[in-house]
C-alpha cells in the first residue's frame, strides 16, 4: 500500500457527490419528516411538529392498506416466481434428463426483465381492458369465458394481475441464480446419494436445499427490497391512485401521492423512513430465520 | 431409456408452452401496433394487418416519441460513463493507496448500499429546487458519480486481478499517477466496467420515479415519462397508435439484448455466486 495524499484527489468527486446528493437528502429528508412541510413556499414556512407525522403514520388506515397491498403483490409474485424459476433449475441440472438449449431458454426467460416497466403496465393495462383488451377477446372467441371479466376493477383481480406481471418479469432472473446455485454443489454429494440409495425427494430435501440456502436467502432478500418498493407497475396499471378501491395502491405509490399530488412533502418523507424501517426488518427477520440452528454458513455458495 | 424419451418430450413441451406463453403479451403488442382502432375494437387476432403507418402518423402527431429516445439515451449515456469514471477512479484510490479515513468510508459504502433510493427522494427534489437545478438533467446525471455498489464491485476486482508490481514500475519509469490511472488501471478494470456498465445503463433507461418527480418540460421527457403521457391522451382514442408507441419503446431494448444477452446472463450468475 503506498500513502499518497493524491488519493484524497481521486476520492474527492466521489465523496462530494456522495455527501451532497445522498447523504443530505436523506437527512433533509428526516428533517421534513417532522415538519409540516407541504413543499411549496420554501422550508420557513413550515412548522416543527415533532413525531406528529410518524403518530399519523401508525394510525393511518391507508397505510397499513398499503402495506397489505404491498406485502400481498409480492408474497404471490415470490410464490409463483420461486417455483417456477426452481422447477427450471432443477430440470435444466438434472443429470438423467440432460436437456439441450440452456442458452436459449435462459435469454428467453429472462427478457422480459429488461423492459421498462411503464411499457410493461401500460401494455398490460390495455391487454387486460374489459372491452377492448385482446386476453378477454381472446378468451371470448376460445369460448372460455362467455363474458368479458373486468379484469382492473376487481381488487383480487388487479392485484394478481400485479403480482403475475411481477413474477413473468423476474422468474428468468431467478431461475438463472438458482442454476448458478445449483451448478455449485459437489457433483460428489449426489454420487455419494445415489450409491446410499436416496431418492429423488430426499436428495432434494437433504442436499439441493441446504446448499442452496444462501442462494436462496440472497435471492429472498433482494426480491423483497424490490418488491416493498414496487411502484411503476401499479401507478400504470391503473388510475395512478390505486384503483380499483385502493388495491393496487402501494407504500410508494401512496409516498408518491401524499408529496406530489396532494402536497404533504412532511407527511411523504414519514412515510419514505416507515419504509425503511420495514425494509430493515423484514431483511433481519429473514437473516434470522433463514440462519436459525445453523452453526456455520459457507458464504456465497461457492464451491 | 424409453421413459426417459418420453420425460424429456414432455418437459420440452412444457418449456415451449413457457416460452410461448412469455412472448404473448409481446406479440399482440407488434401485432396490435399494426391494426386500427375499429380492427382491434372488432376483435382479437394473432395476424397482423396495414395499419401501422397510419398508426405511427395518429402517434407522432401527439407526442414525439424519438425525442424521448434520445433524452433517455442521452441521460443513459452520461451516467453510465460517469458511473464508470469515477467509480474506477474510487476504487483505483482505495484499492491502492493507504490514508486516514479509509476504512470509515467503507463502512458507510456498506451501511448505504442498503438504503433504499426512495429515501432521499423528498430530499433530493427540494435540493435540487434549492440549487435551481429542477427540470434539467443535473438532478438524474450528476448522483451517478457516486455510487457505492459499482466502487465497491471494481475494488474488489482490482485487489483480485491487478498485481500492485505493474504500478510500481510504471513509477519507476517516472509515469504519474493520473498517467497510470488512465493508461493501466482502466484496462485492466475494462471487463468489470462493462458488467457494471449494461446494468447501469438499463437501470438508468428504465428509471420512471425520479425523472417523474424531476423533470416539467414535455421537450425533456425521458421514454418512460412519455410512455405515461400516452395513458389518458387523446391518442388513447386510437389504440394502435399506443400499441405502436409501447412497441417503439420496447423493440429496440429486446433487440439490444440479443447481442448482449450471454454477456448479462454471466454477469448475473457471476454476481449471484460472489454475493
Amino acid at each position: 500500500m503506498t500513502k499518497d495524499n493524491r488519493a484524497y484527489l481521486f476520492i474527492a468527486p466521489f465523496v462530494i457527490v456522495f455527501l451532497s446528493f445522498n447523504i443530505y437528502p436523506i437527512l433533509l429528508t428526516f428533517y421534513y419528516s417532522v415538519t409540516n412541510y407541504s413543499g411549496m413556499g420554501g422550508l420557513e414556512n413550515a412548522d416543527f411538529i415533532g413525531l406528529d407525522n410518524y403518530r399519523r403514520l401508525i394510525q393511518d388506515d391507508f397505510f397499513f392498506q398499503a402495506f397489505f397491498n404491498t406485502i400481498r403483490i409480492w408474497g404471490l409474485n415470490f410464490g409463483v416466481q420461486i417455483a417456477i424459476a426452481l422447477g427450471l433449475a432443477l430440470l435444466f441440472t438434472d443429470l438423467r434428463l440432460k436437456l439441450k438449449g440452456l442458452n436459449w431458454f435462459r435469454a428467453l426467460f429472462f427478457l422480459p426483465n429488461i423492459i421498462t416497466i411503464a411499457s410493461v403496465a401500460l401494455l398490460f393495462s390495455i391487454l387486460l381492458d374489459w372491452n377492448y383488451g385482446s386476453l378477454n377477446q381472446m378468451l371470448l372467441s376460445l369460448n372460455i369465458i362467455d363474458r368479458p371479466i373486468n379484469w382492473l376493477n376487481n381488487p383480487t383481480y388487479a392485484q394478481s394481475w400485479a403480482a403475475l406481471i411481477g413474477a413473468w418479469m423476474w422468474f428468468g432472473n431467478t431461475f438463472i441464480i438458482l442454476m448458478a446455485g445449483i451448478s455449485g454443489i459437489p457433483k460428489d454429494f449426489y454420487e455419494a446419494a445415489f450409491i446410499d440409495g436416496a431418492n429423488w425427494w430426499q436428495t432434494f430435501t437433504k442436499i439441493t436445499l441446504p446448499q442452496l440456502k444462501p442462494i436462496l436467502l440472497y435471492v429472498f432478500i433482494t426480491s423483497i427490497i424490490g418488491g416493498l418498493q414496487i411502484f411503476d407497475l401499479p401507478m400504470l396499471l391503473t388510475d395512478g391512485r390505486g384503483a380499483p378501491r385502493g388495491s393496487l395502491n402501494t407504500m410508494v405509490l401512496y409516498l408518491y401521492n401524499q408529496g406530489f399530488s396532494f402536497a404533504n412533502f412532511g407527511y411523504s418523507a414519514a412515510i419514505a423512513y416507515g419504509l425503511f424501517l420495514i425494509t430493515i426488518v423484514f431483511s433481519a427477520i429473514t437473516f434470522k430465520t433463514m440462519y436459525r440452528g445453523q452453526v456455520k454458513v459457507k458464504k456465497g455458495g461457492k464451491k | 431409456m424409453k421413459d426417459l424419451r418420453i420425460a424429456r418430450g414432455v418437459v420440452y413441451f412444457f418449456l415451449v408452452l413457457l416460452v410461448i406463453i412469455c412472448f404473448i403479451p409481446f406479440y399482440m403488442m407488434i401485432v396490435n401496433a399494426t391494426r386500427s382502432n375499429s380492427e382491434i375494437l372488432r376483435g382479437f387476432s394473432l395476424m397482423p394487418s396495414d395499419a401501422l403507418v397510419a398508426n405511427y402518423e395518429t402517434l407522432t402527431n401527439y407526442i414525439n416519441i424519438w425525442l424521448g429516445f434520445r433524452n433517455s439515451l442521452f441521460i443513459a449515456i452520461s451516467v453510465t460513463v460517469l458511473n464508470a469514471y469515477f467509480s474506477a477512479l474510487t476504487a483505483f484510490a482505495l484499492a491502492v493507496y493507504q490514508f486516514k479515513g479509509k476504512n470509515g468510508i467503507f463502512v458507510v459504502f456498506i451501511v448505504l448500499m442498503m438504503v433504499p433510493g426512495q429515501l432521499g427522494l423528498i430530499g433530493l427534489y427540494d435540493l435540487s429546487a434549492t440549487f435551481g437545478i429542477l427540470d434539467t438533467y443535473w438532478p438524474l446525471i450528476i448522483p451517478a458519480i457516486a455510487a457505492p455498489f459499482t466502487v465497491f464491485f471494481f475494488r474488489q476486482y482490482l485487489i483480485t486481478s491487478m498485481p500492485m508490481s505493474i504500478l510500481e514500475s510504471g513509477r519507476m519509469d517516472g509515469a504519474g499517477e493520473a498517467y497510470m490511472f488512465h493508461r493501466l488501471v482502466l484496462p485492466i478494470l475494462s471487463p468489470a466496467i462493462a458488467t457494471m456498465g449494461i446494468f447501469t445503463f438499463i437501470g438508468s433507461w428504465n428509471n420512471f420515479l425520479f425523472p417523474l418527480v424531476i423533470i416539467r418540460s414535455p421537450r425533456l421527457y425521458t421514454l418512460p415519462i412519455m410512455i405515461r403521457q400516452l395513458q389518458g391522451s387523446p391518442v388513447a382514442q386510437n389504440l394502435g397508435a399506443i400499441y405502436l408507441g409501447i412497441a417503439i419503446s420496447v423493440v429496440p431494448i429486446m433487440v439490444a439484448f440479443i447481442f448482449l444477452s450471454k454477456y448479462i446472463i454471466s454477469s448475473i450468475s457471476a454476481g449471484a455466486v460472489k454475493g
